[in-house]
C-alpha cells in the first residue's frame, strides 16, 4: 500500500515575526549569582541547542540559586502535517444539548461514581467534575439532570469504590489522583485497574483517570478507557462518558470522537 | 492590634457579641464531653512529657506499647500518668525501665497501694511533671529570647511550604526560602499521616506529598531556622501539623522542639479526614492547652470549607466555624495574639466583583477578629495551569491581605495545581508579596469603604447567615448541625469515624497531672 506524499507544513516558534523562533524559558541553577552565573546559563541555553540568548533577568533567588527567565531563538521546525491524531467527528454538545442528547438517545440516566482513591486526600480535581459547581464557569456532573453522580471523596480505598459502583450500575468511573509523589499515582491506578478487572468491570464500565500529571497516553497504558489531565472541564468528562455509554450500547460506531476529547 | 479604624464597620459590635455567645453556648455540650473523657493519644502524649520516647523491638513507639497494654487491660482511664507513677514505685529507674516493668505486669489484678502511698504517689509524680513542664518553659524562654534578640519582619508575615519527602532537602528549601524574604516556613505532613495512630520515630527521607511529621525531624528543622534566623537577623518560624489521630503528641513535640505555629483545628479531623467526633473534640483540648502554654500560634482551617463548598455560597459557615474554633480555644487558655484564624480567597475568578467579594470577607473576618493575627490562605480550587494568570490571581490574595492587616499570609504558588512548589515559585511568590506588602501598606488607612456598597452589603449578608447558622447549631446542637453538612458540606455521625475506641471515660481517680497544672496556670 503506498501513501501519496504528504504536503509539509513547516512551523517553528512564534514570538512576533513568523519563524523567528523565540521562546522563552525560565530556570534555576544552583549556584550563587554573579557575572560567571549568567555566563552559565549563556552556556546552559546554547548546549540546549539556542541561539541569541538573552539572559533577561538573573535573580539571587537564595544564596546559593539564582533563577534565569531567558528568550532565545530555537532552530527547531516541525512538519505539523507529520502529526497523526484521531480525526475530530463531532461537535462537543454544551449542557442543555447533551442533556437532550442523553434523554434522546439513552433514555436513562448515565450513573458516574468518581472518588480520590488511596491515599490521595485532594479532591479538588474530583469536585471540579462531579460537584454541582463544577469548574471555570462549566457545570460539574451533579449538576445535568441526565446524570447520577456520586462523589465518595477521598482516601477511598479500591474495592470500596468498585463495589458502590457495582451495586449502582454505573456506566462510568472516574478516578482521581492528586498526589504523584514517587509516582504513587502510577501504582494506585495500577492497583484500581487490577481489582476492577477483578471484579469483571473492565470493559464493561468506562473506567477514567484524571489529575494534574494524567494525560490520555498514559492512562491508556495503565489500562484505563481514557485520562483527563489539567484544564478539562467537567462537560468534556460528560460528553466522552455519554458517547461511551452510547458505544457499549452499539448505538454508535466504536471510535467516534468529539471535540475536545483527550487525544 | 491588627485592625486600625474598622471598629462599628459593617455591623455592630452587639452583633459580633451574640456570634460569641452562641458560640459559648453551642461549645459548652462539649466540654462536658471533654472534662468526662480521655483518649489514647492524650495518655501516649503524657507519657512523652514524662521523657518516655524511642521505639520497641518491632518499631512501635513505646508510648504507644505503653498505653495499648494498659487499654487492654481495661486501666488506662486511671491516667497513664498514674501507671507511670506505679512503676516507678515498683522500683523503675528510667522511663524505659518503666515501660518494661508496666508492659509484664499483670496489671488487670494488681491491687490499689494503700490510702497514703497513693497519695505519695500522685505527689511524686506531680513533682516529676512539674520539673517537666518547667524544661519546657524553658525552652520556650529561649525560643522567645532568639525571637527578641532578632525581631521579625512587618506583617503580613510571608508563609511558603516545603514538602520535598526528605527532611534534610526541606532543610535546604527552607533556608532558601527564608533568604528570599519568607517569614514562616510550613513543612507539609507526608500524605495521611493524620490517620497514623502512632508518630513515627527519627529522621525520615520518604515521604509522599510531604515529610513525615516526627520530633527529630522538627528538631532538625528549628536548629537550621535558629542557625537562618541568626544569618538573617530576622527570626523565620516554623510550622507544622496538630491534627489527626495524634493531635496531642504531635502538639507537644512541637512545643519541646520550640515550633513557633501549629495547624491545629477544632473540627477540621472530624470533616475532612473522617476522624470520630468524640476523639477529635477531647484531642484538640489537651492539644491547644500545650500550645497556650508553649505559646504556639494555631491556625484554623475554615480555608478548607470553601475548597469542598463553594467560596461565595459557603462564605456564613466559615464565618460561624470561625466563632466556634475561637470559642474552644479561648476556654484551652490560648490568647488573642495566638488565634491565626484561617480564611482564603477562594471565589471563582469567573464571576464578577470578585475582588470586591472577597475584601469583604477578609474585611467582616478582621472586623469580627481585631486582635487576631489571623491567617489568610491563597487561592487553591480555581488555580489554573497558566502560571501567568496563576501568579495575577496570587497577587490580588496579596492586595487583599495587606489591605486587611492579615498577621499570617501563606503565598500562593503559581504553580499550584501542577507540582509541589520549585524554588523558584516560592522566590517568584515572596518576590511580588514583598513589592504588594510594601507598596499598599497603609491603603486601609487611605480608603474608606462606603457603607451602603457591594463590600459592606456583602459583609452584612454574610454575617447575617453565619448568625443564623450558628443559631441552628445552638439549638440542635453541635454535633446535629455536623451531621447535616453544614459545616464544608461534608456529614459525620458523632459514632462515626476513625478512632472512637481509642475514647476513654475517665475513672473517678483518673489523675493527670499536666492537665491539672495547665488548667489551673
Amino acid at each position: 500500500m503506498t501513501t501519496p506524499p504528504r504536503e509539509k507544513h513547516l512551523i517553528r516558534a512564534y514570538g512576533d515575526r513568523r519563524d523567528d523562533g523565540i521562546i522563552q524559558i525560565s530556570f534555576t541553577l544552583p549556584v550563587a549569582t554573579s557575572e560567571k552565573a549568567k555566563e552559565a546559563a549563556q552556556i546552559y541555553c546554547k548546549k540546549l541547542g539556542l541561539t541569541d540568548v538573552k539572559v533577561a533577568a538573573a535573580e539571587r533567588a537564595a544564596d546559593q540559586y539564582t533563577f534565569f527567565v531567558v528568550y532565545a531563538r530555537s532552530p527547531v521546525i516541525i512538519d505539523y502535517n507529520e502529526i497523526d491524531t484521531p480525526e475530530i467527528v463531532i461537535k462537543k454538545l454544551g449542557f442543555y444539548e447533551l442533556n437532550e442528547f442523553i434523554e434522546q438517545k439513552i433514555a436513562r440516566k448515565v450513573v458516574v461514581f468518581g472518588a480520590c482513591t488511596g491515599t490521595d486526600t485532594h479532591t479538588v480535581g474530583i469536585d471540579a467534575i462531579l460537584n454541582m459547581k463544577g469548574f471555570a464557569g462549566d457545570y460539574g456532573l451533579e449538576r445535568y439532570p441526565w446524570f447520577e453522580a456520586y462523589n465518595l471523596g477521598s482516601q477511598v480505598p479500591n474495592e470500596v469504590l468498585i463495589k458502590r459502583a457495582i451495586e449502582q450500575k454505573a456506566d462510568a468511573i472516574l478516578v482521581s489522583q492528586v498526589v504523584t509523589q514517587r509516582d504513587v499515582h502510577k501504582e494506585n491506578s495500577r492497583a484500581f485497574i487490577e481489582q476492577a478487572k477483578e471484579a469483571g468491570i473492565a470493559g464493561k464500565m468506562t473506567l477514567l483517570l484524571g489529575g494534574p500529571r494524567v494525560d490520555h497516553k498514559l492512562a491508556l497504558e495503565l489500562g484505563f478507557d481514557a485520562g483527563f489531565g489539567p484544564g478539562t472541564k467537567p462537560s468534556d468528562v460528560a460528553n466522552f462518558v455519554a458517547h461511551q455509554v452510547l458505544q457499549r450500547l452499539g448505538k454508535e460506531a466504536k471510535g467516534t470522537h468529539f471535540e475536545g476529547e483527550p487525544t | 492590634m491588627y485592625m486600625c479604624g474598622m471598629s462599628g464597620l459593617f455591623i455592630t459590635d452587639e452583633q459580633i457579641a451574640e456570634a460569641r455567645q452562641l458560640a459559648s453556648d453551642i461549645t459548652d455540650p462539649i466540654f462536658d464531653l471533654i472534662s468526662k473523657n480521655t483518649t489514647i493519644s492524650v495518655e501516649r502524649t503524657v507519657l512523652r512529657w514524662f521523657g518516655v520516647d524511642g521505639v520497641g523491638n518491632l518499631g512501635a513507639p513505646l508510648v504507644n506499647l505503653m498505653c495499648d497494654r494498659l487499654k487492654e487491660a481495661g486501666v488506662l482511664n486511671k491516667g497513664a500518668a498514674y501507671w507511670y507513677g506505679r512503676a516507678l514505685r515498683m522500683g523503675a529507674s528510667s522511663p524505659l525501665d518503666a515501660v518494661e516493668r508496666l508492659t509484664s505486669a499483670p496489671l488487670e489484678t494488681l491491687k490499689p497501694l494503700a490510702p497514703a502511698e497513693e497519695a505519695k504517689l500522685r505527689d511524686e509524680v506531680r513533682a516529676e511533671a512539674r520539673a517537666a513542664v518547667e524544661e519546657l518553659k524553658n525552652r520556650v524562654a529561649q525560643r522567645n529570647d532568639l525571637k527578641r534578640e532578632f525581631p521579625m519582619g512587618p506583617a503580613p508575615h510571608k508563609y511558603v511550604i516545603v514538602a520535598t519527602g526528605n527532611i534534610f532537602d526541606d532543610v535546604d528549601q527552607a533556608r532558601a526560602a527564608a533568604q528570599a524574604g519568607a517569614d514562616v516556613i510550613a513543612v507539609i505532613r507526608s500524605t495521611a499521616q493524620s490517620l497514623l495512630d502512632y508518630v513515627p520515630q527519627g529522621a525520615t527521607t520518604e515521604g509522599y506529598g510531604g515529610t513525615y511529621a516526627t520530633q527529630e525531624n522538627f528538631r532538625v528543622m528549628r536548629e537550621a531556622l535558629d542557625d537562618e534566623s541568626r544569618k538573617l537577623r530576622r527570626y523565620v518560624e516554623l510550622t507544622n501539623y496538630s491534627s489527626g489521630l495524634c493531635m496531642s503528641e504531635i502538639a507537644f513535640m512541637a512545643a519541646w522542639e520550640r515550633l513557633d505555629m501549629l495547624l491545629n483545628d477544632a473540627m477540621y479531623g472530624i470533616l475532612f479526614r473522617d476522624i470520630n467526633m468524640r476523639r477529635t473534640f477531647i484531642d484538640q483540648y489537651f492539644s491547644r492547652r500545650i500550645c497556650a502554654m508553649a505559646g504556639i500560634i494555631i491556625n484554623t482551617g475554615e480555608d478548607n470549607y470553601i475548597t469542598t463548598a463553594d467560596a461565595f455560597d459557603a462564605a456564613h459557615t466559615v464565618i460561624a466555624s470561625q466563632f466556634i474554633n475561637e470559642c474552644f480555644a479561648k476556654r484551652a487558655g490560648l490568647k488573642d495574639w495566638q488565634l491565626g484564624i484561617g480564611h482564603s480567597y477562594e471565589i471563582d475568578p469567573h464571576q464578577p466583583d470578585t475582588l470586591l467579594l472577597e475584601l469583604s470577607q477578609a474585611m467582616l473576618v478582621r472586623r469580627c477578629f481585631p486582635d487576631a493575627p489571623l491567617k489568610y490562605m491563597p487561592p487553591t480550587k480555581h488555580k489554573e495551569t497558566d502560571i501567568f494568570f496563576s501568579h495575577a490571581y496570587d497577587v490580588m490574595a496579596d492586595l487583599v491581605a495587606v489591605w486587611t492587616n492579615q498577621g499570617i499570609q501563606l503565598l500562593g504558588m503559581m504553580t499550584e495545581a501542577m507540582h509541589t512548589p520549585l524554588l523558584a515559585d516560592r522566590y517568584v511568590a515572596l518576590k511580588a508579596a514583598t513589592y504588594i506588602h510594601k507598596a499598599a501598606k497603609g491603603i486601609d488607612q487611605e480608603f474608606t469603604v462606603r457603607e451602603d456598597g457591594k463590600i459592606a452589603n456583602r459583609a452584612r449578608f454574610v454575617f447575617a447567615n453565619a448568625i443564623q447558622l450558628l443559631r441552628e447549631a445552638q439549638a440542635d446542637g453541635m454535633v446535629a448541625a455536623i451531621g447535616r453538612g453544614r459545616f464544608g458540606d461534608v456529614k459525620r455521625a458523632e459514632t462515626g469515624g476513625k478512632g472512637l475506641d481509642g475514647v476513654m471515660e475517665k475513672a473517678p481517680d483518673y489523675f493527670n497531672p499536666f492537665l491539672e497544672m495547665m488548667e489551673n496556670s
